[in-house]
């Protein structure tokens, strides 16, 4: 296929020839291309479907704005819909699909929906499909959606990466145009540390798609010039290919670098795209001018193009969308197509100008005081019917047409923190407001100095303010310097079948529907035509919807309001936000010290928060997890047990206020603990609420070691910082987090002591007179590694923790391994860990739930009356006192078989099974092996007095009834006497 | 956000841990006669209003200092940042 | 007016010209019996009850910008009723229930589709939370089923099973949840209540209250005072600064959460799925849109917009939960002010000033609740008495210690 609508010059590389494949058609193009200059070159106008009535579209721009030329880009996992053709830079076996048609994108079925156009008007589905109301679910809404949509995900994951990245300057310049590079040339060689930042490959912005001049040269070669200094500047950062999605709060800006897009295949390694934070203090918005359309009848067919854009294809990518071509303008800016594609050898059918007085150009035709009327051809434009001054109708024969109808100032980032841009009527235009982001300002286009000189001498004037410089201005180049003002030209008077929405089908006469019906605040314009809610955000549409609601409404446009411009500029890919927090990296993973230990003996993990913990360790043999977990259970009750218990929070708290501090935090007495003890230790929120529970072990007068549940560590740490740092500043206390810096162990069972003997330096007495229950100390253990040794115990046997650095835990653990080998010594993990806290009634995760009182598990005499502690006061309220509050029970099946479901709610033997009828919850249950039987931990309405009482538990979520007793939470010991062994 | 830490610098503020407003550093006694209200309103009743707001940020990447920063809630500019620690003292906290 | 698919096709065959004003746009009247303060879904919605149900028909609805414009018309459009305490479950299942019907009541097309909800599971602990919050549903007759992972993947083969850092273990569905069209919600209740005779008034904002006696007399407003019998606010987002006028501090703080949509994609999700370990949840719009979210950005606000570590957290659940969605663009982002109460649950009750009522405190929760929220508000304005299905949304309970806290994280509201 030869490209047939190339013309000469332009910046691309004729020397190599790419080819590329769209809708599985091959074509060729050359580097410097993007998809869309190449389609155009190889003469393909089609290249999609609009939303609602599935009409042809063909490129409607050159840029980001792009609403029509949207594609599927690449195959396979690597599929991307909706992605914009004008801004996909060319490679090597590109492939491209048109989207949104069915069978195909020349005969599209749904295309029959434009037929039905007068039926399908804006918020038509507000106002039907109502009968019968099952339909909606059933018929309706499946017919809607799967009409809708635009291009398709591949369905698989993406393998390709992103990448996240933070970058510092001085000064941000957002957008490389004539500004733009004047800004940055500036500022670089005032020493400045400066990004400059474009969307494009190729920096220059405009300089690259006009044939005029600066200084003696071509445009683009000042540019090329430009960007060639800076480059050697080392205090440049130039970023081709990055657009700033966003202004956010105190001068960080993200930015969206498309490292590997604009290749065929991902270097291995390399990320597809960087977001990156931009940290600045100063920041130059360049981001110039979109083109606006004129709306007139049937403006939306493929072929009718912003004039700046077929300048753009002409003078930057050598070709053209047609051979011969018109022109629809009402500014001067209009005319240059018309010269451009004239000096390039393209037919000019006319230029249609709607002003009277238009400028006379002897090469083609003026048609002066004209306006479109019309326009025919089926998948693309063939005919214009111009209604010419005099009112007679004239038919051009045309491929192409380009229309101007002026330039919108690119305010969008600087609204992204609510402010609103304003009016400005030399130009017809938004101009940015004084309510910018600070630190942010505003220079060429952007800020409505349209010409080539205004904008060059604006981004010099910007960057020097920005940066506080002395001195004159920089010389600058040579350039035109037109006057930008404008009478506006919004519509076409009479026409109705006229899009201002290309994508979405929103047309003038819905705009009148939706003033007529009532919806006039710009908001419910947008929200009910849905103008500018496509993939362009209305960057061509929202003017001209929002002109002729002004008109209709007999108020000025600046009376009617703008929408609000939100972040991102453009469309930003999710994966890019997230960057490489996916899959097994979605979050950190903590291991604790004997992790690889326990991988070897082949524990089954789970997680717990960040953490990995063992779960159960299997045998051979063993095919149930059930299985292991209740020999775990059995030989720990037996014999002696061994737990990783790690991921506990630890914290160290010293000073001479230590007592009093924890005095404050747990709501029970920690004044008079005595050196070498430890105590269980009920922490409250400030409402009342447990917030956590744990142990405090007093190692000196001044030092006690806290532990936290591992769910609470964090926050117990940052509760404890706020009592010491806010309310009470003076407390002579200190804390530190030690979590990761100590290994710790319970070693549980009747034979802990005689393990725990062999290891512990022999000037250590453990015995029990020696070390009795609830004793701590600070000790030596295998000929004198540090260590703390707690006595402690979760599980209700006999047991230990003992503490050492984090780097001797897997050594410790072998250890414990090899000289517990005479005592058949098991690893349990967390499961045997939970049923045996079961069996014993400790409260734990699914009981401290955030809404339990001290009171709810059956500690309310805890909380001391005869002290300041958190939460004590708002404990007391009536809400949390009532008689017959909830309690913690212990659950047992009347059927030994029965299993006992967590979740499941408590009913009294007899009658109705519903919510008013509800007495209580099981919060935890497990199969004892001690008991032989289910059991479970609840909470029960008078709980403390049902002992014995026989009750259902219900549990229609899983479809069980069971009969159980209520008994005492303490299955196993409740008398204490083995933990005092 | 950026927080301009007293003692660090300026730190993004995605190191922090909000709070919420600073009177939360005025604990009430807990023996006054009313103390079950006072509490109520020290937990319950903080200030929310729309425009400058002191409140308190938690550096917990970072040095674990309680910081008491003052920050407008429709701008969200910051005009100071102090230690909460400093502010309490100055308040007249002690132990 | 009555809308109908033959009144779409008479008018297009007569070219549109009969379509009126979905609702007037009335002066502001002297004295009304009732004037509610917001135009927004829950405001709108009990202008529509007090007249269709209480028969109260002297009503202004005052707006301070365009009806529908608070966050009614800037969330993630969820309905569902799963909800565990005994205080939220009969209110949430009304809402329900109220949806359900909702076209036919309002005739309007608010799109109310219920494609279900499934709430993931990923540990041992979560699902013993669910399967009792399930188990509460029921009991509460609502609809509830627990899926083991195997049935979770039945429904969505491409969730992340295979290389999860937080593997789903299973899930917590709820059929009869779903979405709505958010805006036609708020523009359905305004053309009903229009219809039924409520002046809705918009550009009008409350400047303060007249108070005499312990009495609310009615509200000044940038169109003049504007005298009423009771007044009721219901300005989620802005109950702060609304009530704050009258003198009343409320239980509440002002957060934002944001919002996100990506590009128009042929239909992937049929239903709403929350990620129960990390901040996402999704549903896919009958435009083609994913429609997502996450976490409020936790630090007190008005400003209507967040910043990028919010953006990333969520975009990072959502890679998480599903890979697939990689390339797809997120197309917009939009920041919305909660009113975040001290337990994450609402308020509707009297306040200690006699005639004037308040609604707020929705948290993030507001959409699902706007039916019910506005029968339970009319039904206090009309009869002062709580509704049945509301009793429990007291404005003293955190003096009595009385909260209703689903997630248990007490008196921090960023964090509900």
């Amino acid at each position: 296929m030869t490209q047939g609508n190339r013309l000469s010059g332009g910046q691309i590389d004729r020397n190599t020839t790419l080819s590329f494949k769209f809708d599985n058609r091959s074509y060729t193009a050359h580097p410097g291309d993007t998809l869309a200059s190449a389609l155009l070159a190889n003469n393909v106008r089609l290249i999609g479907r609009s939303f609602k009535y599935h009409r042809p579209r063909g490129l409607l721009t050159a840029g980001s704005e792009e609403p029509n030329g949207i594609v599927e880009l690449r195959t396979g996992n690597r599929q991307e819909p909706n992605t914009r053709a004008t801004t996909i830079e060319m490679f090597e076996g590109l492939e491209a699909r048109s989207q949104n048609r069915w069978p195909s994108l020349k005969f599209d079925a749904l295309a029959i929906n434009d037929r039905f156009s007068n039926f399908l008007t804006a918020g038509f589905y507000y106002k039907t499909f109502m009968w019968p109301a099952a339909f909606w679910e059933k018929l309706y809404e499946p017919m809607i959606r799967r009409a809708a949509g635009l291009g398709s995900l591949s369905m698989q994951e993406d393998p390709d990466e992103c990448d996240k990245g933070f970058r510092h300057c001085d000064l941000l310049i957002i957008g490389a145009g004539p500004a733009g590079l004047m800004a940055a040339l500036t500022a670089g060689r005032a020493g400045a540390d400066v990004i400059l930042a474009d969307e494009d490959f190729a920096l220059g912005g405009r300089l690259n798609s006009e044939s005029f001049a600066l200084n003696d040269g071509a445009a683009a070669d000042w540019a090329a010039q430009a960007v060639a200094e800076l480059s050697a500047l080392p205090n440049v950062r130039l970023m081709p290919r990055t657009t700033v999605i966003g202004a956010f709060d105190h001068g960080i800006y993200g930015a969206v670098e498309r490292t590997g897009d604009h290749l065929a295949s991902l270097p291995a390694g390399k990320p597809r795209q960087i977001l990156w934070r931009i940290y600045t203090k100063r920041s130059l918005l360049c981001a110039g001018a979109t083109e606006r359309p004129i709306a007139f009848e049937n403006n939306d067919r493929p072929g009718i193009m912003l004039a700046s854009a077929l300048r753009t294809y002409a003078n930057r990518f050598a070709t053209t969308a047609a051979q011969r071509v018109a022109v629809l303008t009402n500014n001067d800016d209009g005319l240059r197509t018309a010269a451009d594609l004239h000096a390039k050898g393209v037919k000019i059918a006319a230029v249609i100008d709607v002003r009277p007085d238009a400028p006379i150009n002897h090469d083609y035709e003026v048609l002066r005081g004209a306006q479109v009327s019309d326009t025919k051809g089926r998948l693309g434009l063939s005919f214009v019917e111009v209604a010419l001054a005099d009112g007679s109708i004239r038919t051009l024969e045309c491929g192409a047409l380009g229309v101007s109808g002026g330039w919108n100032p690119n305010v969008h980032l600087t609204c992204h923190q609510r402010g609103r841009p304003v009016w400005n009527d030399d130009l017809a235009a938004f101009v940015p407001g004084t309510d910018l982001p600070p630190g942010l300002s505003v220079a060429g286009a952007a800020n409505g100095a349209m010409s080539t000189h205004g904008a060059l001498r604006s981004g010099a004037e910007g960057a020097m303010k920005a940066l506080d410089l002395k001195g004159s201005l920089p010389d600058l180049p040579a350039a035109e310097d037109a006057p930008a003002s404008q009478t506006p030209f919004w519509y076409v008077q009479g026409c109705s079948r006229a899009w201002l929405d290309q994508q979405n089908d929103v047309t003038v006469k819905d705009v009148k529907l939706s003033h007529q019906e009532g919806f006039r605040s710009v908001e419910h314009l947008k929200r009910y035509t849905t103008l500018g809610m496509a993939t362009d955000q209305g960057k061509t549409s929202n003017m001209g919807g929002l002109a002729i609601m002004a008109e209709l409404a007999g108020k000025s446009i600046p009376e009617t309001g703008t929408t609000i411009f939100r972040p991102p500029y453009t469309p930003v890919p999710i994966a890019t936000f997230a960057g490489r927090m996916k899959g097994k990296e979605f979050h950190p993973t903590r291991l604790t010290p004997s992790h690889h230990w326990a991988k070897e003996r082949g524990a089954v993990f789970v997680e717990a928060g960040n953490w990995l913990r063992a779960q159960w360790f299997p045998l051979p043999g063993e095919t149930h997890w059930r299985e292991s977990v209740d020999r775990e259970v059995r030989q720990t009750r037996a014999s002696v047990g061994v737990c990783d218990c790690t991921t506990l929070g630890k914290i160290d708290v010293q000073g001479s206020d230590a007592a009093a501090f924890l005095n404050r935090i747990y709501c029970n007495g920690f004044a008079k603990l005595a050196v070498g003890k430890t105590r269980y230790g009920l922490m409250l929120r400030e409402d009342g609420m447990v917030m956590d529970d744990g142990t405090a072990a007093r190692l000196g007068e001044d030092h006690f070691v806290v532990t936290t549940t591992t769910a609470n560590a964090v926050s117990v740490y940052r509760h404890m910082e706020f009592v010491r740092q806010c309310p009470f500043p003076d407390m002579d206390v200190q804390l530190i987090s030690t979590t990761e810096a100590w290994a710790q162990y319970a070693i549980a069972g009747p034979n802990s002591r005689k393990l725990l003997q062999k290891i512990v330096d022999p000037e250590f007495d453990i015995s029990n007179e020696g070390f009795p229950f609830m004793a701590c100390a600070n000790i030596t253990v295998c000929c004198g590694l540090r260590a703390r040794l707690f006595r402690i115990s979760f599980s209700g046997e006999l047991a230990f923790e003992i503490a050492v650095p984090s780097r001797y835990g897997d050594a410790l653990m072998r250890r414990l391994m090899t000289e517990g080998e005479e005592f058949h010594v098991v690893p349990y993990g967390t499961e045997a860990l939970g049923v045996m806290r079961i069996e014993k009634g400790h409260a734990a995760g699914n009981e401290l739930n955030g809404t339990t009182t001290a009171l709810n598990l059956g500690m309310g005499r805890m909380v001391s009356k005869k002290k300041d502690s958190i939460g004590s006061v708002l404990s007391e309220r009536e809400g949390l006192n009532e008689p017959g509050a909830l309690m913690m029970v212990g659950i047992k099946p009347l059927n030994q078989e029965d299993k006992i479901t967590a979740g499941g709610h408590l009913m009294e033997a007899s009658g109705p099974v519903d919510a008013a009828h509800d007495q209580g919850y099981v919060t935890s249950a497990a199969f004892s092996p001690t008991l032989e039987c289910h059991i479970g931990l609840g909470f029960l309405k008078n709980g403390g007095a049902r002992q014995g009482e026989k009750m259902r538990l219900v549990s229609p979520l899983t479809d069980v009834t069971i009969d159980v007793e209520i008994v005492s939470a303490h299955f196993v010991d409740p008398e204490g006497e083995r933990l005092r062994a | 956000m950026i927080i301009d830490h007293p003692l660090l610098g300026p730190r993004d503020s995605s190191e922090f841990v909000y709070l919420g407003d600073a009177a939360l550093i005025d604990r009430p006694d807990w023996q006054v006669e009313n103390a079950a209200e006072a509490f109520y309103d020290y937990a319950y009743l903080r200030g929310n209003p729309a425009g400058e707001h002191r409140e308190l940020w938690f550096h917990e990447s970072g040095d674990r200092s309680w910081l008491v920063v003052t920050r407008n809630t429709v701008t969200h500019e910051i005009s100071k940042v102090e230690l909460a620690r400093d502010v309490a003292r100055a308040q007249g906290r002690s132990k | 007016m009555r809308y109908s698919g033959f009144k779409v096709l008479k008018e297009a065959l007569s070219g549109h010209k009969g379509w009126k004003p979905a609702w007037r746009d009335p002066e502001p009247k002297a004295q009304y019996d009732i004037v509610i303060i917001g135009g927004g879904g829950h405001g709108l919605a009990t202008a529509h009850y007090l007249a269709k149900v209480y028969g109260q028909r002297n009503v202004a609805v005052i707006e301070k910008g365009w009806i529908g414009g608070g966050n009614v018309g800037r969330n993630t459009t969820i309905i569902r009723s799963n909800y565990l305490l005994d205080e939220n479950e009969p209110f949430y299942e009304f809402s329900l229930k109220l949806w359900e019907g909702l076209e036919q009541d309002l005739n309007y097309n608010a799109m109310v589709s219920q494609r279900g909800i499934i709430n993931l599971i990923h540990s041992d602990a979560q699902r013993d939370a669910f399967t009792r919050r399930g188990n509460a549903m029921i009991l509460h007759g609502a609809d509830a089923e627990l899926l083991d992972a195997e049935q979770v993947r039945k429904e969505y083969p491409y969730l992340n099973f295979d290389d999860a850092r937080f593997p789903i273990k299973g899930g917590l569905a709820q059929r009869r949840g779903g979405t709505a069209r958010h805006d036609a919600v708020a523009w359905g209740y305004a053309r009903s209540a229009d219809g039924n005779g409520v002046d809705i008034v918009q550009n009008c904002e409350v400047t303060g209250f007249r108070i005499e006696d312990g009495k609310c007399l009615g509200v000044e407003t940038t169109r003049g005072f504007i005298g009423a019998g009771k007044v009721g606010c219901a300005v989620a987002g802005n109950s702060g600064r609304v009530m704050g006028m009258a003198g009343i501090r409320l239980p509440i703080e002002s957060h934002v959460l944001q919002a996100f949509v990506s590009e128009g994609l042929k239909p992937v999700l049929p239903g709403v799925i929350t990620f129960g370990a990390g901040h996402f949840y999704v549903s896919q719009s009958d435009k083609g849109g994913l429609v997502f979210g996450g976490d409020i950005d936790g630090y007190n606000s008005y400003a209507q917009r967040g910043n990028l570590p919010v953006v990333e957290d969520v975009c990072e659940g959502g890679m998480a939960l599903l890979p697939m969605i990689g390339r797809a663009r997120l197309l917009r982002m939009w920041g919305g002010i909660m009113d975040m109460s001290m337990d994450g649950s609402p308020i509707i009750d009297r306040t200690h000033i006699d005639g004037l009522y308040f609604n707020g405190g929705w948290c993030y929760g507001g959409f699902k609740a706007t039916p019910a929220s506005g029968y339970c508000f009319a039904h206090l304005l009309a009869r002062d008495e709580p509704h049945p299905t509301a009793k429990a949304y007291r404005l003293d309970r955190f003096r009595t210690g009385r909260m209703i806290d689903e997630k248990g994280v007490g008196n921090q509201p960023n964090l509900h």
